[in-house]
This record gives structure tokens, C-alpha cells and sequence, in this order.
């Protein structure tokens, strides 16, 4: 994958974009078959012995700025965050952290002002659209969002909405659809449902039904913006339970919650997004038990627990004067 | 007596001091209760079948019960019904609400308005939908003060400031000029509680009031309404989908499912010893999932 030259410079969006260059890095290893090229992906990128893997994801130094002139504001500043293979990482944010620009820059959707993002060592930080296209066809990195509605077709019955990325690879119909029933089945949900349109599921099945659908492809990454802040207790936990499950399949995770407690479970590691800037990151153990950062302290001692001192009131005052919020 | 915005407005904070009622956590009281629900059923007439089949809890000056439960369980009608203000085709069906020794049932629509604000009140999920876009926000605390207390305008402006210093907003002078799009959530739900403190009721109900917030804006608005249950002898009725929520504020819990209380306990009892699947369920999310898990149970 890192054979292709690095295309970040100003001019990666004037990139002239002949036909040829239509199937981008895929061209050069798996001519046409991008389900040949799945299959291939495994041997293509297991390392060799004694050599340790390249992170899944690696962002290095990312800058997210909107808006132009006096109107210009940072988003994201400096944020650097390696996901390793079968990692899952809790990206906690509130309001105005910058935590849903970063899922958006790591899936391509917003442009980088400054820094690196490479997935799969693949350098995708300048991709155009073209070539993000084709790096999505391939189906490497998926998502699901807080609404499932947002990341399914309404107008697709559920079968269609899994077998259509498999599709779009060129996957034979009878595969897709075998392959649908399978990850299906993973989160839990029976084949009498494939028929159905989302919505008529309720909204812990359509999320259950994102999740698949994000799987289908076999993803190595997967990007999760708030995927169980709109659901209730139960659904909540078999979501989470099925993601823990993920982790076997080394499949990387990047969670990003607003909810610290929802995360705590499931991640290895979690990073603390504050003000656009990760302030804290580290096991997930210790920066829920030995958080470092003033902005880490107030999110901890916030966190609502069945089991907490309720005597933290004084010192949670005590850091919101500190951190002027 | 003092009122509860003398309480809560006055600069060096007083602890409660209640007349013959109880004293918060106090021991075998004989103290009336300011709210007594007792087995309240609430029906949807035109359906013609039972949504919520018998609620009862008591709350005490100073005491917080807490009703967690999804949406649909029946814990918001359940509060409407306190409040007198439940959707067109539902009634109580059977059961009686009393407020400070009255029987509900029995008070008119003029009684329901003098109730309401001045003894029990309330503040929901959505603070931006019961504020008018178009009014400084300050003017509408101001009015439910004029027409409740009778004060006059500049003093009425003046109380205004003192409710929205009491909800710990930093500027209360600014924030009183402002309008609602120019505040963050966190700052309208404050406004809200302020507003819904303003004629001194006695008896807050807290529905889902911190559910769309940051975590550490959540913080603040229950630490907020602890510091009011201590300094003014408020008694707090909180609703929220989160048990840990309830159990974080609340001396008694009530678990509702589909119109039923399906557990019912002091919280520490009900942590520790839920009986009901569901409650367990609630529990282990936290326990398995959240930030529980690396938590010792210090109070085992």
C-alpha cells in the first residue's frame, strides 16, 4: 500500500484524475477484482515474524480548522492517536471537543489543515474524493453513527443494506447474501428480518442492524460516533457486548462518546478530547482510576456511578474554577 | 418563616431549618408528607386500558425520591399527574395524590394554578422549549415573580438576579439580558430551575432534567439541586432513564417498568439487594460496562 506516492500537497484536490486512476492504490496490487483483492488483504498485510504491525489507524499531528478569516476557529489541533490491530479506543468529548470532526477526518469527510492520518499505513490524509471512494468500495474503514436511520438506506430493506457493500466489490449475490445472513446472526438478530425496511425495526435493532452492515465487508478499522447514547439499558448493553465481541476478529475500534461510562467497558485504551486537543490518553484502567489532566479529574468525578463518593461535590467546584468551564 | 429564595439567595448558606417538619435524614418522624402518591393508576381513556397501574412513594422536606425507568414506563405520566397537567384523554383512574395535606382530586382549575410554582414545580428535559425565543430570559423569571409574589418591576428584576446568582450562573446581571440562543444548554437548563424556583415552591420535580447534557454539566445541574434539597429543605422528585443518576441524589428509588413499580427500596437496598431482573439489569450496565467496574465497592 505504501507504494503509492504520498499525494499530500496543495494540490492534491486540482489532481488530475484520468480514468486509469479510477481504482487508486487497488489498481496496483489487484487489477479490477476488489473481491479477489479482500481475500488477498490478510497475506498482503501480515507481517513478517519479529516484525511488529503498523497501527491500523495513525494520526499524527491533525489540525481541523472551519470557518475563513476572523470567523476562522480550530476544531482539532495537534491530535496525534495510533490504533493498533484488534485495539478498541474510547475517544471521550463533550460538546465542542472536536470529537465528531475527528471520526469525520478519519473517514475523509472533513479536510486536514495540518498532520497525517494513515490507515492501514496507507497515507489517506490527501485523498480526493475519488480516491476516498474507492478506499471506502474496499470497505477497509466502516462507521455507524448515534442514528442508525443516518447510516442506513430507509428506502433499502434490510437484506439490500448488507449485501450492497459486498456488492459494490463485485461479490457474487449468493455470497453477499450468505454473508449477510452470517453477521446478522453476530449481532443477534434473526433472518425473518431481512425483508423488513429500518423503519420498521425498533431502534436497538436498527443499531444492531448498522453494526452488521458496518462488519459485512470485514473491515480492519471501524469508526463509532456515539453508538449507544440513544438507546436504552438493554439494547445498550448487547451493543456493547457485541462490540466486545469484535475484538477476537482484530477488527480496531475507535469509540467516541460523549459518555465516559459507556466506553470504560469495552475500551483498551481511551483519550481525552478537550477544547480540540487530546489531553489525556492512556489505559483505560488508569485514567478512570488515576486521571492526570484537571479536565480528565472533573470528567471522571462527573461520571454518574451507582457506587461513587457523593462527597466529590466540593472538589468537582473546586476544577470547574480551575478549567473556567 | 423563611422562604426558600431566602434560603437559597442568602449569601452565607443556612442550613435548613424546618419548622415542625423534618429534618433531612432525620430519625422516625412523624412530619406530614408535602407529597403523597398513593397507588396511582393512570388510564388513557380513549384507548380505554391502564398506563400506569399504581405508583405510591412520600416525600419528606429535604428528601429526594428518585423514579428511574425508559421511556414509555410511565414515569413522566406519573409526574404530570403530580402536577396536575396530564395529556388531554388520560386521567387517574384510581389512587390520590396529596400536596401538603390536599387532595388533588378535589382542587379546580384556579386552585391547580395557584398550586403550581408556588408549592410544587418542575423542570424537563428540553429547557429551550419552555422559554420564549423572543423574551430576555431574565424578564421571564422576573414575571413569574410579579405574578406570584406580587412584586413589583424593579423588585422583581432584582430577585431575577438573585435566582440566576442562586443557580450559580457566573454573570447573573448579563445572563439576565441575554436570549435563549445565546445560552448553552447547560446555562438554559439553570435558567429553567431558576424560573422554576422563583415563587419558592417546596416540592421540585427534576424530569429527565439532566438527560441532554454534557457529563460534567450533569454534574453540575445535580450538584446545583443537592445544594438546594440542603439549603432551602426542597424535596426533589428525579426522574431520569439512569439509575446512577437517581441513586447519586436520592434517598428513596423507585424502578418502573411498563406502568409498573417493579422494585422499591431505600437506594442503598435496592443497589445492593435489587430483587427484580430488570433493576439487575440497570445495575449491571454500570457494573460491567461503566466506570463501576473499576470502582471497589467501598460500601459493600
Amino acid at each position: 500500500m505504501t507504494t503509492e506516492p504520498s499525494p499530500r500537497s496543495p494540490s492534491g484536490t486540482r489532481e488530475p484524475s484520468p480514468p486509469e486512476d479510477s481504482t487508486g492504490t487497488r489498481a496496483q496490487r489487484s487489477p479490477g477484482d476488489s473481491g479477489r483483492l479482500r481475500e488477498a488483504r490478510p497475506t498482503g498485510h501480515s507481517p513478517g515474524p519479529g516484525t511488529t504491525p503498523p497501527p491500523v489507524l495513525q494520526v499524527a499531528g491533525l489540525r481541523v480548522r472551519y470557518g475563513l478569516g476572523r470567523r476562522r476557529r480550530t476544531a482539532l489541533d495537534g491530535v496525534s492517536l495510533d490504533v493498533a490491530r484488534g485495539e478498541t479506543v474510547g475517544v471521550i468529548g463533550e460538546t465542542g471537543s472536536g470529537k465528531s470532526t475527528l471520526a469525520r477526518a478519519i473517514l475523509g469527510l472533513v479536510r486536514a489543515d495540518a498532520g497525517t492520518i494513515a490507515i492501514g499505513g496507507e497515507d489517506v490524509g490527501g485523498h480526493n474524493r475519488r480516491r476516498w471512494r474507492a478506499l471506502r468500495r474496499r470497505g477497509v474503514v466502516q462507521y455507524v453513527f448515534q442514528d442508525p436511520l443516518r447510516s442506513l438506506d430507509p428506502d433499502l430493506t434490510i437484506e439490500d443494506s448488507l449485501t450492497e457493500p459486498l456488492l459494490v466489490q463485485g461479490v457474487p449475490r449468493q455470497e453477499a447474501a450468505a454473508r449477510a445472513r452470517t453477521f446478522l446472526d453476530r449481532v443477534r438478530l434473526t433472518e425473518e428480518l431481512l425483508g423488513r425496511l429500518p423503519g420498521e425495526l425498533s431502534g436497538g435493532q436498527r443499531q444492531r442492524v448498522a453494526v452488521a452492515r458496518a462488519l459485512v465487508t470485514e473491515p480492519r478499522l471501524v469508526i463509532l460516533d456515539e453508538p449507544v447514547s440513544a438507546l436504552d439499558s438493554a439494547n445498550r448493553v448487547q451493543i456493547l457486548e457485541i462490540l466486545k465481541e469484535l475484538r477476537s476478529d482484530g477488527v480496531a475500534l475507535v469509540f467516541i462518546s460523549h459518555d465516559l461510562g459507556s466506553v470504560a467497558g469495552i475500551a483498551d485504551r481511551i483519550a481525552v478530547l478537550h477544547q480540540g486537543e487530546l489531553v489525556e490518553t492512556g489505559t483505560a484502567r488508569d485514567v478512570i482510576q488515576r486521571p492526570r489532566h484537571p479536565y480528565t479529574r472533573l470528567l471522571v468525578s462527573s461520571a454518574p456511578t451507582l457506587h461513587g463518593a457523593p462527597a466529590e461535590r466540593a472538589e468537582r467546584a473546586a476544577l470547574r474554577a480551575l478549567l473556567h468551564v | 418563616m423563611t422562604t426558600l429564595s431566602d434560603n437559597i439567595t442568602a449569601r452565607p448558606t443556612r442550613p435548613y431549618a424546618p419548622g415542625n417538619a423534618a429534618a433531612p435524614g432525620g430519625s422516625a418522624t412523624t412530619a406530614p408528607p408535602l407529597l403523597a402518591v398513593r397507588d396511582v393508576r393512570i388510564s388513557d381513556r380513549v384507548a380505554d386500558r391502564d398506563i400506569v397501574h399504581g405508583v405510591s412513594f412520600e416525600l419528606t422536606p429535604g428528601r429526594t425520591v428518585g423514579i428511574v425507568g425508559e421511556s414509555g414506563s410511565g414515569k413522566t405520566l406519573t409526574c404530570r399527574a403530580a402536577l396536575g397537567i396530564l395529556p388531554p384523554h388520560f386521567e387517574i383512574g384510581a389512587g390520590s395524590i396529596e400536596i401538603d395535606g390536599t387532595d388533588t382530586a378535589t382542587l379546580t382549575a384556579a386552585d391547580w394554578t395557584a398550586l403550581r410554582g408556588a408549592t410544587i414545580s418542575a423542570v424537563f428535559q428540553d429547557p429551550a422549549s419552555y422559554l420564549n425565543p423572543s423574551i430576555r430570559v431574565g424578564a421571564q423569571i422576573a414575571e413569574v415573580v410579579r405574578v406570584k409574589k406580587g412584586l413589583g418591576r424593579r423588585e422583581a428584576r432584582h430577585r431575577a438576579v438573585e435566582l440566576l446568582h442562586a443557580v450559580h450562573l457566573r454573570e447573573p446581571e448579563l445572563v439576565y439580558g441575554q436570549y435563549t440562543h445565546e445560552l448553552s444548554g447547560g446555562m438554559l437548563q439553570r435558567v429553567l430551575i431558576a424560573t422554576a424556583i422563583a415563587a419558592d415552591p417546596r416540592i421540585l420535580i427534576a424530569d429527565e432534567a439532566t438527560t441532554a447534557l454534557d457529563v460534567t454539566v450533569q454534574a453540575e445541574i445535580l450538584d446545583l439541586l443537592a445544594d438546594l434539597r440542603e439549603r432551602a429543605g426542597l424535596a426533589l422528585v428525579v426522574v431520569s432513564h439512569d439509575l446512577a443518576v437517581v441513586s447519586q441524589l436520592c434517598d428513596e428509588v423507585l424502578v418502573m417498568r411498563q406502568g409498573h413499580v417493579v422494585e422499591r427500596g431505600p437506594t442503598r437496598t435496592v443497589l445492593h439487594e435489587p430483587r427484580h431482573e430488570y433493576t439487575r439489569l440497570l445495575i449491571a450496565e454500570h457494573e460491567q460496562y461503566g466506570l463501576d467496574k473499576f470502582l471497589a465497592k467501598e460500601d459493600a
